[in-house]
């Protein structure tokens, strides 16, 4: 490979979105061109309102629209430079993005073990036990639970959530919402090992939330969804320091808006385009 | 009363009701990892009888290799009709999708009679003894062969949704298929995989009941019968169509003694089961294992 072929490779993101349009249904509109970039080993959030498209655009990626009659009828979605937006979501799972959709979503009536052994459906190694370990090393109050995984704690649901990811060692999580009906102090632990997750094994992550402060947090990249489009997007620190980030999600902004005098003009707030 | 004959019937109606939790598991299963009632459940004892007979008789193998080559076929028979007729299906309405079941049944009887003609054929002796005496009881060598093979096949089933990987697949399948889609699990596969095991597993039902009775028509009729003992124990559990066999086939023997002895009305063997059905579902309606569906509106 010549110097530039490797630099090329090097340049391109892991998962690229490219000007995608998702039509669910065949008439309803939801994602209009929604482009994205996921470098390799990095953590990239995606924020935006209620309604915004963001668990389309992940559903997108990871195949799942596909099971709730939704289709990307315009654009591509490219993945270590294969092209994914018409795979399965069990073919996209074998290519290495894993979902760990909204809700959590784990099989209630099985217990922790068995959960984290359908992370592992796709592997056909003998290293098994050994992953079932380092998730436990990971959410250590796993391995107490014994019993169903339906009795488990929202926030012990979300963990086992993460640990059954990282059970099929994928190169890229895709969390829908994990901070969704935690505790602030669960939100915090939760968050906390994400990032520890994405520093130790290497796993890109790109992280829906509506929670931004912890998201931005988190992240090294994000950007910010609103009515089917990206209307923002930068680094951590251009995001934070962002006016309007700031007024929207992060619960600051300009001083003079907190007096009430002013809280009409804060209600006709602008929007984003 | 006649004890010895009380007793002797209801070993029978445990073995029979046995059998009938091995039919009732195949049918829970297809139900619960495709949520389509298979009206055509008779129908694989039927094929997979008549498969065996005819490998025994014009292949003329012995009969624990013709046993095996049915069993076979019905594997292959039961993934087939899942991908040929019921998978262009998925997402139909489910009333669809039971006439299809239910035309099947009837198409597959027919054809089963239009090949094998209507009259009921036996077995070739498997066994050299026909029954043994058990603590005075008779119990024909099928029967405790059927027992038996019965018990494997409960044993098997625990231990593939317990500890396999595609039987834990196969209960997320039922847990969730947005879920199981999202482990990388195939759904496709597992509909497959569950109609080629219920079809595998009734054929050995099949293959049991008519070396007692006999191949013929009659071993559909299995399949309608099995709804009581399936509904007993709720349309979603497994062990509960374990519970629900053994129970229904006590009961039609004990219902048997009864008449024989007392109300001398005749065929309450048939009926007593339907009886019980028609109470249980009056005062539960998701029958005694079953889990009642939480719709929000």
């Amino acid at each position: 490979m010549s110097q530039a072929a490797v630099k090329i490779q090097q340049a391109s993101p892991l998962l690229s979105v490219n000007n995608i349009e998702v039509v669910y249904d065949e008439v309803i509109q939801v994602l209009r061109g929604v482009s994205l970039d996921v470098p390799e080993g990095e953590v990239v959030t995606l924020l935006g309102p209620n309604g915004a498209g963001k668990s389309t655009t992940l559903k997108a990626i990871s195949g799942l629209l596909k099971t709730e009659d939704g289709e990307v009828t315009r654009g591509d979605i490219t993945f270590m430079g294969e092209r994914i937006d018409k795979k399965n979501a069990e073919d996209v799972v074998r290519s290495g993005i894993f979902q760990v959709m909204e809700g959590r979503r784990i099989i209630e009536d099985m217990t922790s073990i068995e959960n984290l052994k359908l992370g592992a459906y796709t592997r056909n190694d003998t290293q098994i036990s050994q992953d079932i370990e380092m998730v436990f090393h990971y959410f250590p109050r796993l391995k107490e639970r014994t019993g169903l995984a339906g009795y488990l704690s929202g926030g012990e649901q979300q963990m086992l959530a993460i640990g059954r990811a990282l059970m099929a060692r994928p190169k890229m999580i895709c969390l829908d919402e994990p901070s969704m009906g935690l505790s602030p102090l669960l939100v915090k632990e939760v968050f906390g090992i994400i990032e520890k997750i994405n520093k130790d094994q290497g796993i890109t992550m790109l992280l829906v939330e509506q929670n931004a402060n912890y998201a931005l947090k988190a992240a090294d990249y994000g950007y910010i969804m609103e009515s089917g489009k990206i209307v923002l997007d930068g680094t951590r620190e251009q995001l934070l320091s962002n006016e309007d980030v700031k007024e929207f999600y992060l619960g600051g902004g300009n001083e003079e808006r907190k007096s009430f005098k002013n809280l009409k003009s804060y209600k006709r707030r602008k929007r984003w385009l | 009363m006649n004890f010895e004959l009380l007793i002797q019937l209801i070993v029978n109606g445990l073995i029979v009701g046995l059998l009938y939790g091995v039919i009732g598991m195949c049918f829970v299963l297809v139900y619960k990892s495709t949520q389509i009632v298979n009206f055509a459940q008779g129908e694989f004892l039927l094929i997979g009888a008549w498969v065996c007979w005819a490998s025994l008789i014009y292949l003329e193998l012995p009969f624990f290799l013709g046993f095996i080559l049915s069993l076979c076929f019905m594997a292959a028979f039961g993934v087939l009709l899942q991908m040929i007729v019921l998978r262009p299906m998925i997402g139909e309405p489910i009333i669809s999708v039971i006439m299809v079941t239910i035309g099947l049944s009837i198409f597959f009887q027919a054809l089963m009679k239009w090949i094998f003609g209507v009259s009921p054929q036996s077995y070739p002796q498997v066994f050299d003894t026909q029954s043994i005496n058990i603590f005075g009881l008779n119990i024909e060598m099928a029967y405790l062969m059927s027992t038996v093979i019965a018990l494997i096949i409960m044993v098997a089933f625990y231990l593939f949704f317990k500890h396999s990987k595609h039987g834990l697949a196969m209960r997320a399948t039922a847990f969730d298929q947005q879920v199981a889609q999202s482990l990388g699990i195939s759904v496709k596969q597992v509909f497959a995989m569950s109609w080629g095991i219920a079809a595998t597993v009734s054929a050995t039902a099949g293959v049991v009941i008519g070396m007692v009775n006999g191949v013929s028509d009659s071993l559909s009729i299995m399949g309608i019968k099995v709804f009581p003992a399936v509904i007993l124990g709720g349309l979603d559990s497994i062990v509960g169509a374990i519970v629900g066999g053994i129970t229904i086939g006590v009961l039609e023997n004990l219902a048997e003694f009864i008449d024989s002895q007392y109300l001398h009305i005749g065929n309450m063997y048939d009926i007593a089961p339907f009886y019980v059905l028609l109470i249980i579902l009056w005062f539960k309606p998701y029958g005694l294992f079953g889990t009642k569906d939480i719709e929000r509106i």
